[in-house]
């Protein structure tokens, strides 16, 4: 039986308890018939072209996770910001494990997903927000909204300035099965409040195998930005080379608000990034920015779009990838510009350092622009360090080796300038000189 | 300090150097001037040694010793320094944790200690003083945005830092409004010693008002033409380079 067969038969067993009648149910039912109909995506497929997906849907995956793992805080408290206060949500094996979470209801909901959508209490901002931005005709999203059940709730209410970041993290324990996790995050900010989230996903190694186990992480976040609301949202992905992510994230903004999503890609086997932004408003700021470092054979796919649909707004996209060993990478970023959509400015910017002799990338803009009054920009290079700049460092008594890994360090670490978080910056900025193996000769 | 006999430099197979002689002693101060396209920066980038030019003949010896088969990081070890026309805008890496880096690998290679936080900390400060550097300046991207009299500050503070024995001072003049060309001048004039030697290289006479040479040199096709005191460049300022 394939994955796919296996996930179509599941459904039944796995709707089995809950209330026919109920919303939730009606969405579950009718993502699964439509993926049941389009299935997985294939290589003929233009939006998976250079993403081998084929490799990681795995029929041996174990879809329900029945057996609850506990994992010690010593294994796991790096994944943690440190020296400051967080909200924390946390999943292991997609189940929450309120041992380490920090959540709240005071104000603003910082909860879990499966409370939420049973309760009574929430089911107007259920049928308000959740599922509203799907794409129907993209596979993981619909095998998402068929299986989704849990995953962090953030409503943050009008004029509230959130006082501490959000952390979501989910841990795979490692176990001995391979798994396949599908979690789902809802979240949204009312008018004119603020908030910073992220989300993180880590496995962890077995401790009955020397080697981890295979997983997919079919992860899917709908975000609703409101009027004059700013949110800065932080994706890191940091893991073993044998978890592999999909990724599908929704963001609608609503008019004069600022959204940012920085999208860290560090590790994993396949990771895919579907980042959508959706502009519904005057005067809206999006701002996407990925900083990629690959190693070994991993791959890394990031496919944005921006969607203007409303005038004067602004979008602005900044991804950097370097490519080690004989990772891979796919960049394709694209830019829909309505006929309504006047004076936007929407500028793109992807560049690429290929460090591996077969490492390679695949980069694309696409832009769709049916306006006549905006300015759209997009470049793109593909390239190794600057000759000059090299000769630079040189004659200033810095070594060849650490002229290289300091301009390396300095291509990825001009990202993080939007960055506001003081100890995340740190954090990443420790990630990503280790990952280059720099001797940087200051303190971080 | 700094011997160059019969050199010859070319670049894609094109001569450039056709024969250059020059000495500089400790404690001296030279001028390097001539017309565009003469060969100055060439020299410059062949003394700190940019791989991009080969010598195809002569030799460039420091110290007594040839330097010919030594990289740029290894001349700057042994106290070279060039102060670029042109630096390179580096986003990413601010102007003190690059100048960290780059006194400690010094400090490495030449197998001490690296120098402790602290007092790297007062050294940045007193010679951003010494160059009227804003505190502010100092933790912006290296180079980057920099106007063309920051760049060329920035470029004479990180030889403040690095207090090298022989500097070469690459067109440092150009883009520098008057202001900034007497505070960058005043800055190399208070780095100047009897155990240090300058090289001045320049298309205008301007900058030797404000540090004066011992000796002038006029290049002219990959050669020196001309040699004299700084009466010289006044001369060349008023004859213009047809004149020889």
């Amino acid at each position: 039986m394939s994955l796919e067969e296996k996930l179509v038969s599941s459904f039944l067993a796995f709707e089995l308890d809950s209330d026919i009648n109920s919303p939730i149910h009606d969405i579950r039912s009718k993502s699964i018939k439509r993926f049941e109909k389009i299935g997985f995506p294939d290589k003929k497929d233009e939006y998976w072209k250079y993403t081998p997906i084929k490799k990681i849907l795995n029929e041996q995956l174990t879809i329900f996770k029945k057996k609850r793992h506990l994992i010690e805080f010593d294994k796991v408290k790096d994944f943690f910001l440190s020296g400051i206060e967080s909200y924390k949500i946390v999943f292991v094996d997609g189940m929450y494990d309120p041992l380490w979470s920090e959540t709240t209801h005071e104000g603003s909901d910082i909860c879990i997903l499966s409370s939420v959508l049973e309760s009574e209490k929430y089911s107007e901002h259920i049928s308000k927000y959740y599922n509203k931005l799907i794409d129907r005709d993209e596979s993981f999203s619909l095998l998402n909204s068929s299986f989704s059940k849990e995953g962090a709730f953030i409503h943050i209410p009008k004029n509230i300035d959130l006082d501490k970041p959000i952390e979501i993290i989910h841990i795979n324990s490692g176990g001995e099965t391979s798994l396949m996790l599908q979690p789902r995050n809802l979240i949204v900010l009312e008018k004119s409040s603020k908030a910073q989230i992220i989300e993180s996903h880590y496995s962890l190694i077995s401790k009955n195998s020397k080697i981890s186990t295979d997983t997919l992480t079919n992860t899917l976040t709908e975000i609703h930005v409101e009027e004059n609301a700013n949110l800065d949202y932080y994706k890191i992905q940091n893991d073993l080379d044998t978890s592999s992510i999909i990724d599908n994230t929704y963001i609608n903004q609503k008019k004069n608000s600022v959204a940012s999503c920085h999208t860290f890609s560090f590790g994993g086997n396949i990771v895919r990034n579907n980042l959508n932004f959706f502009q519904n408003g005057k005067n809206i700021n999006s701002i996407l920015k990925g900083v990629t470092i690959l190693g070994s054979n991993q791959h890394t796919d990031h496919h944005t779009l921006v969607h203007h649909l409303s005038p004067n707004c602004d979008s602005y996209q900044e991804y950097k990838g370097i490519y080690n060993d004989k990772s891979t990478g796919v960049f394709n970023g694209k830019v829909v510009v309505d006929r309504i959509a006047q004076k936007i400015n929407a500028f793109q910017q992807n560049n690429n350092l290929l460090m591996g002799d077969n490492s390679s990338v695949n980069a694309k803009p696409q832009l769709e622009i049916f306006a006549d009054d905006v300015k759209c920009s997009h470049g793109c290079t593909i390239g190794q360090l600057d000759k000059s700049a090299l000769f630079y460092l040189k004659t200033r008594g810095i070594t060849e080796n650490d002229a290289k890994g300091l301009l390396t360090y300095a291509f990825a670490n001009n990202v993080l300038d939007n960055v506001k978080m003081q100890v995340l910056k740190l954090k990443i900025k420790k990630i990503i000189a280790k990952k280059i193996g720099v001797n940087l000769g200051f303190e971080l | 300090m700094l011997k160059i006999e019969n050199l010859h430099v070319n670049i894609d197979d094109k001569a450039i150097i056709k024969g250059l002689d020059l000495e500089v002693k400790t404690g001296e101060v030279h001028a390097i001037m001539g017309p565009n396209g003469s060969g100055k920066s060439t020299l410059s980038a062949v003394i700190a040694g940019n791989e991009a030019y080969e010598v195809v003949k002569g030799k460039i010896m420091y110290n007594g010793e040839n330097i010919e088969d030594l990289s740029a990081e290894e001349r700057a070890h042994k106290g070279i320094f060039m102060s670029f026309q042109y630096p390179v805008e580096i986003p990413g890496i601010t102007v003190t944790n690059f100048i960290k880096t780059a006194i400690n690998s010094n400090l490495k290679a030449r197998g001490l200690k690296e120098m402790p936080a602290n007092q790297m900390l007062k050294s940045i400060r007193e010679k951003a003083n010494l160059l009227e550097i804003d505190s502010k300046f100092l933790s912006r991207s290296l180079n980057e945005g920099f106007s063309g009299g920051e760049k060329k500050r920035n470029e004479i503070f990180q030889m403040a830092m690095l207090e090298p024995t022989l500097a070469i001072l690459d067109e440092t003049d150009s883009g520098l409004d008057i202001d900034a060309l007497r505070i960058v001048a005043s800055g190399v004039n208070k780095l100047k010693n009897k155990d240090n030697a300058i090289v001045v290289i320049t298309h205008y006479q301007r900058l030797l008002d404000h540090i004066i040479p011992d000796y002038v040199h006029v290049l002219q096709d990959g050669k020196i033409v001309k040699s004299g005191d700084k009466n010289l460049a006044l001369e060349l300022e008023e004859k213009g380079y047809d004149w020889i």
